[in-house]
């Protein structure tokens, strides 16, 4: 972005990271112009989360959301993608909910591969450092889960497929 | 990223410009092998499938592994290129989430503000 050339105020944007910690770990970072109680409300409540979580370059619909968020409480999402004829659902339990600071679930989609998802939300300065962690229970699932495998005969038109399969499987909470 | 990538496409190029080790790449698509099967495969010494086999390692179109005496050549994944080329895309894809939970929040700010002016 070349600001001298840009006619229209552009707000800073904040830089999204992910860092594959180990062979079975995935964090996503980013801060949020926000304190944590704010960022947590989006988190938590169906009717905002829903207007976030799937942006419309996924290529997803979504046709319910179902967030109850307490310890033990489940969640439901279901969506359809145009390549799929029947609609997906993805659903799992909160283990952990600690308003404003830190959410924990499960994904049980995929049967007993799913990963562990603990979301953090920590105070800098009026605005939120979010830190993603996903933790799956083995290398393979985690590079399943996200996408991520392929082989030496992988070109360019299968990667294709593969980044849809990758908005596909990012469609859970 | 697309120099990146065009580096690494030269370097699998040049790499599979050769037919001795076109002939190695779809022999091992069948079966790892030894270099020393190879070189007799190809009619080879093991000198002359050493340097093949290392052109093919270094564009990460195989990998080597010595087990004792042995060395066994196998198809290479080209990893690394992998995986940077799907995290940076698992990374966009969050990007694009969170340009989104950018708006809410805003939503969500303001009307506290304007609730708050209400208060008073």
């Amino acid at each position: 972005m070349d600001a001298g050339r840009s006619s229209q105020p552009s707000p800073t944007k904040n830089r999204t990271s992910v860092e594959r910690k180990s062979e079975r770990e995935l964090v996503v970072t980013r801060t949020i112009n926000a304190p944590p109680r704010i960022v947590f409300e989006a988190w938590t409540k169906a009717e905002l989360f829903q207007r976030w979580w799937v942006p419309k370059s996924f290529g997803l619909t979504l046709l319910s959301c179902e967030l109850d968020v307490r310890v033990g409480g489940v969640y439901r999402l279901v969506f359809r993608h145009p390549a799929t004829s029947e609609p997906m659902a993805f659903h799992g339990r909160y283990l952990e909910v600690t308003p404003p600071s830190r959410l924990v679930w499960t994904n049980e989609e995929a049967g007993g591969n799913g990963q562990i998802t603990t979301v953090t939300f920590e105070e800098r300065a009026d605005k939120t450092l979010l830190v993603m962690h996903d933790l799956y229970p083995s290398k393979e699932a985690l590079e399943e889960g996200s996408g991520s495998t392929g082989g030496m005969d992988e070109t360019f038109n299968q990667l294709d497929e593969l980044l849809a399969a990758l908005g596909a499987s990012l469609a859970r909470p | 990223m697309v120099q990146y990538i065009g580096t690494h496409l030269d370097t699998s190029f040049a790499a599979l410009s050769d037919v001795t080790r076109r002939g190695v790449l779809e022999q091992l698509g069948r079966a790892d092998a030894s270099i020393t099967d190879l070189a007799e495969k190809f009619c080879m010494t093991l000198t002359g499938m050493k340097k093949h086999v290392g052109v093919l390692e270094q564009a990460g179109l195989v990998t080597t592994e010595k087990v004792g005496r042995v060395r066994t050549c196998k198809l290479g994944l080209r990893r690394l290129e992998e995986e940077a080329m799907w995290i940076e895309r698992y990374r966009q894809l969050w990007d694009a989430r969170f340009d989104e939970l950018d708006k809410v929040v805003e939503d969500l700010k303001r009307k506290e503000r304007v609730d708050g002016r209400r208060k008073k």
